[in-house]
């Protein structure tokens, strides 16, 4: 291991080698930690979704970015992402849902964002193996633009193409401890040796608290365990992702023709146990063959867990705080980290190279919660 | 043996040749090899496959793979309709 890096970065998810790539294609000297391989945490166990649909305008925005990013993305790292941009339906299920959804909708239009209400016989146009009457839909909100992409593949394209750019990345390397010097951060310590830096951005996810534990920083953040399945191959049905903030059910059919899909467990607990559970199964294949009743034939064929890092207004932790230079955050994502990875990435690397702030990074960093009027993102799933 | 003919995982239709060249272009943990891949992913779960993965990998990087690295298992073990799962009945 060398002995000095302009920028260390704890955690290979899709943050961490996403902000790789950005770094290192502005010829910074960047060093990536990953304790475990990449794509190893909440990256490469989610649903794969990228959505602009959000109920507060920083995520609404950086979403919208990043979707501009992600369509160009395959081109610009030399590697398929496998983007799909089947669109995002919203099942709306009451008439106070549908208020929240317009609006929600009025304001993602003003940012530009190409979203409209539609109507239950557009659902079905949209998305045919819906039954209206089971899922107890009466309208829905839809975003042609929103889809998917394989967040497995992105992780690699990013990790492969800041390589290039000579990125170094450790996988199965531990950071142990994080140095400081008068309040700036000073050396990352590892399993496998130490490295002097000025810049250390923790990507970690749901081992963030443990990050910052490591210079006395404290984070609101806590894990709440997910579960999410996946039924064998079949012909292609539907493009659009299909959710209910109310049922907290998401599905989408993907590249490979697989539905994947995932939904809250009645008794869902913070903590870090990991086993999948029977009430999973149950709860999803109910809620999935109530909302399209011809998948009751289809074969589910694995279901595992994930892990969400959520803060308690379900907004990301972003950049850098006055009491310790050169620590950047990056997480809290709170299962929404894929999707605005491309345009988060791009603005903290912004900031560090060229000292650039924004309203999004202040209004994202971790001095809100100091302030006890946060506004509180409405529209989570899953 | 020809590589382009040997199929290593049946599910995914993947061939040695595939296997190895994914190796070769950096993916040496199973379990990047397996997202790059989607070796395990069929139907059959990685019980056809990824013993057979296992043993091209090592040999390949000449290094044992610690058993904590393998994949996990993921419930159900076999394949179950989505209207089994979600019947009442025991």
């Amino acid at each position: 291991m060398k002995k000095k890096a302009e920028v260390v970065i704890v955690g290979g998810g899709v943050n961490g080698c996403g902000f790789a790539y950005n770094l290192a294609k502005k010829g910074v000297d960047v060093v990536v930690f990953e304790k475990n391989y990449l794509s190893s945490g909440a990256t490469g166990s989610c649903g794969a979704g990228i959505r602009q649909q959000w109920s507060t305008h920083e995520n609404a925005e950086l979403a919208m970015k990043s979707v501009k990013i992600f369509e160009k993305l395959s081109e610009e790292l030399g590697e398929d992402i496998e983007l799909r941009q089947g669109g995002y339906l919203i099942a709306v299920h009451d008439k106070e849902e549908l208020l929240q959804s317009e609006k929600n909708v009025e304001m993602q239009k003003s940012l530009g964002i190409p979203v409209r209400i539609i109507s239950t016989k557009e659902i079905t146009e949209i998305v045919p193996i819906l039954d209206i009457k089971g899922m107890n839909a009466i309208a829905a909100t839809f975003c042609p633009t929103d889809g998917h992409a394989n967040p497995f593949k992105t992780t690699f394209a990013y990790a492969n193409a800041a390589r290039k750019y000579g990125a170094n990345i450790f996988t199965h390397t531990t950071v142990t401890n994080i140095k400081t010097k008068n309040k700036q951060v000073s050396e990352v310590i590892t399993d496998k040796g130490s490295i002097k830096t000025d810049f250390v951005v923790n990507a970690a996810g749901i081992s963030s608290e443990e990050i910052c534990d490591m210079v006395g920083i404290k984070i609101p953040t806590k894990p709440i365990r997910k579960e999410i399945m996946a039924t064998e191959r079949l012909q292609p049905l539907f493009e659009a992702m299909v959710i209910s903030f109310k049922d907290g059910i998401y599905f989408s059919q993907q590249h490979e023709s697989q539905i994947v899909g995932g939904i809250p467990i009645p008794e869902q607990k913070f903590g870090y146990k990991t086993a999948p559970t029977v009430s999973f199964l149950q709860h999803m294949s109910q809620t999935l063959t109530r909302y399209a009743p011809v998948l009751k034939h289809i074969n589910m064929l694995r279901h595992w867990t994930g892990f969400y890092d959520v803060t308690p207004d379900a907004r990301p932790i972003l950049g850098e705080t006055k009491d310790l230079k050169g620590f950047i955050h990056c997480h809290g994502f709170s299962g929404h980290g894929f999707m605005i990875s491309p345009m988060v990435t791009k603005i903290l690397c912004e900031y560090i190279v060229d000292g650039k702030t924004s309203e999004i990074l202040e209004s994202l960093s971790l001095n809100r919660f100091k302030d006890k009027k946060i506004e509180h993102e409405m529209a989570v799933v899953g | 043996m020809s590589k382009k003919k040997t199929i290593v995982c049946r599910c995914e239709d993947l061939t040695l040749e595939d296997v190895e060249n994914a190796i070769h272009a950096g993916y040496t943990d199973i379990e990047e090899l397996r997202k790059k891949l989607r070796i395990g992913m069929g139907p059959c779960q990685g019980r056809v496959c990824i013993q057979l993965v296992e043993k091209i990998l090592e040999k390949k990087t000449g290094k044992k793979i610690p058993i904590k690295n393998l994949p996990k298992a993921r419930p159900p073990i076999i394949p179950v309709s989505l209207g089994t799962l979600a019947s009442d009945e025991k």
